[in-house]
């Protein structure tokens, strides 16, 4: 029973952050918002037009009714994923269908190189919180300082320059070549491609998830039933597999849901850097050109990339943890 | 400031020098003690001092920025050097492709960065510390109303929300930091508060109530100051985060135009393709400063969490 009151809780929980958030954002880009969105769009596509014309978009974009029916519409719209149409990059497009486009490409980076990242990191971590001050800790902690202090954008930079520019082993950006390929080497091609941007991703943050997992590491190593399962005399093989990293990954679990987010936002400056086609590329462009109904949709989307993730986390968590699942 | 009641000091009646302080006296000489106790634990920190220095090198470099010669930076009268010129001894760091230094660019740059920082850590310092001790003091309704806006604001896509923001109110200095402090105070607030409830519950503050205390005096005059330290690490490291966020957005293109920071360098030299024109000193020479700026106020943070947090240095 108290799992699924566990679970029903979490869903709630994740429902209501996200109304409040919505909220927010209605709040921001709708009532808040400087300087009227129907003359941006006129001025971003340099035609003119007639007040009645210009009314007719208005009436379109549904920003002629009153304020709480605008809310209700605006709520509806995001949850079902209807952002209308495109206003500049792609005009008459509907927005989910540009987004439905890039999601595959970037999902498959996104969640590879994430993986990737919270398996290095975490097994490394354990190493050298394990093994603290030796010579893989001290190596690998100073390698996570750099790497968490370096912008996603500049690894990339670096990367290219090295891997596109001195060795030419990758090519330094786009989903695939120009040359149309079919089968086995269609995906051989996609696969070289998107190397260096998963690389740059999984490298960005892989520094992270090390300096989280060796600390909370050594959090738990200084717990006193460590020092009990030692004075049984188990074998420290043991102490560290049975009793220290499975409390240890606790917080890190917490911690990684909550990087999800800087991961999102290095999304976009990394497929920037690489010209990826993904969600995040068609972020940047529509910010470029201003382009209102795709930032909200980018907005509306990533914040239910995060929310979905910390459920994921909490659901890991209460599985990991039975402590929780009775609370 | 009320005067302190006249009190005689040994200088005035000319006794042997007895130390009798008053309580504001005392409570000076005290923090003064404990920051030089802190001062004598962060010196032996081999990470917190290299970073420590680093910082003070940017810091001179930014003060000297102030003064320099803006010519340098202006395309219609710097334009004499050599296009994209790779490092030399006139131009240790290059030239990019209108004939300016990116050495006048880079330290240009550092004023603006690492203004920028400070600006937003300092509005989000501000934000969290408030909120945390509001959410920390206060009982149930308050807390939950305020835990919950708190994680709202840290599960936030920082930037897809910025993003949204910085386009709508343009490209302005001022606004980017509101921008980032108002996304980044989350984690402080949960910080605070976890301390707040710590230290509430001590005999201390009951005995201050207990002499008739309002929930103001106790919050500023008893824990307040018990969190001063953690605060102000955890600010330290706020400043690296708020660096690394200016970076983004300025990489993205929504920096002030007027007012270059180092992402904006690296955003100009990316726009006119400096990657495929192998134009590394260009890319590089901002980039790297961002690397130590960040990494210096990692270590030092990191340092200083090292001694104040007792758990951390028994390990």
């Amino acid at each position: 029973m108290g799992t699924y009151r566990y679970l029903l809780g979490k869903l709630g929980q994740l429902f209501l952050t996200l109304l409040l958030i919505l909220s927010l954002a209605f709040l921001l880009f709708r009532v808040w918002q400087p300087g009227d969105p129907v003359l941006t769009w006129a001025r971003a596509q340099n035609a003119h037009y007639s007040p009645e014309q210009l009314e007719q978009v208005r009436h379109e974009w549904g920003l002629d009714i009153p304020l709480p029916e605008q809310y209700v519409q605006f709520m509806k719209d995001s949850l079902t994923f209807n952002f209308g149409t495109s206003t500049v990059i792609n005009p008459q497009e509907q927005v989910s269908t540009l987004f439905s486009r890039g999601m595959g490409k970037s999902l498959i980076l996104i969640l590879t190189s994430t993986m990737a990242s919270i398996a290095v990191g975490v097994v490394l971590g354990i190493w050298g919180g394990w093994r603290r001050q030796g010579k893989l800790d001290n190596s690998a902690m100073g390698v996570s300082m750099i790497l968490y202090s370096m912008p996603e954008f500049v690894l990339g930079m670096i990367l290219i320059l090295i891997f596109a520019g001195v060795v030419h082993w990758f090519p330094s950006g786009r989903y695939e070549s120009a040359v149309t390929l079919t089968g086995f080497d269609r995906y051989v091609d996609i696969a070289r491609h998107m190397a260096l941007p998963w690389l740059t991703l999984m490298l960005a943050f892989v520094g992270e998830f090390y300096l989280v997992m060796r600390s909370s590491l050594l959090d738990v190593l200084g717990e006193e039933y460590i020092s009990l399962a030692r004075a049984k005399g188990i074998r420290e093989k043991y102490v560290l597999r049975r009793h220290a990293v499975p409390n240890a990954l606790l917080p890190t679990i917490t911690l990684v849901a909550l990087s999800f987010g800087f991961i999102l936002s290095g999304v976009i400056t990394v497929e920037l850097v690489f010209s990826y086609p993904g969600v995040g590329k068609l972020s940047y462009d529509a910010l470029r050109f201003r382009d209102f109904n795709v930032l909200t949709g980018t907005f509306v989307i990533s914040v239910v990339a995060v929310l979905i993730a910390n459920f994921i986390a909490d659901l890991t968590y209460g599985y990991l943890d039975p402590r929780v699942r009775r609370a | 400031m009320k005067t302190e009641p006249a009190v005689q000091t040994p200088e005035a009646v000319g006794a042997p020098p007895v130390k009798k302080l008053t309580p504001k006296q005392l409570k000076r000489e005290r923090r003064k003690r404990a920051l030089g106790r802190f001062w004598k634990q962060f010196r032996h920190n081999k990470a917190g001092m290299a970073g420590l220095s680093i910082l003070v090198f940017f810091a001179v470099v930014a003060i000297y920025s102030i003064f320099a010669d803006k010519g340098a930076l202006d395309p219609t009268i710097a334009t004499g050097g050599p296009r994209l010129a790779g490092p030399s001894f006139h131009y240790p760091l290059g030239t990019q492709n209108d004939g300016i230094s990116v050495l006048a660019l880079v330290i240009e740059g550092s004023r603006v960065s690492l203004f920028v920082g400070l600006g937003a850590a300092l509005i989000s310092m501000f934000l969290g510390t408030v909120i945390g001790m509001w959410a920390g003091y206060k009982s149930n309704v308050t807390d939950a109303v305020l835990m919950r806006l708190t994680d709202v604001f840290l599960v936030l896509p920082w930037l897809a929300l910025a993003i949204v923001l910085a386009a709508m109110f343009g490209r302005n200095f001022w606004i980017i930091i509101l921008i980032i402090g108002l996304t980044s105070w989350a984690g402080t607030a949960r910080l605070v508060r976890a301390q707040v409830l710590s230290v509430k519950e001590r005999t201390y503050i009951e005995r201050s109530r207990a002499l008739g205390a309002a929930d103001r005096h106790v919050v500023l005059k008893h824990i307040m100051p018990n969190l001063m330290p953690v605060i102000f690490a955890n600010t330290i490291l706020t400043i690296a985060i708020a660096i690394l966020s200016e970076s983004q957005l300025s990489f993205l293109g929504l920096g002030d135009p007027k007012s270059k920071s180092w992402g904006a360098v690296i955003e100009e030299a990316f726009r006119e393709g400096a990657l495929t024109l192998h134009a590394w000193w260009w890319l590089m020479a901002p980039s790297i400063c961002i690397v130590l700026v960040v990494l210096a106020f990692t270590m030092v943070g990191f340092a200083m969490d090292e001694i104040i947090n007792p758990r951390i240095r028994e390990r």
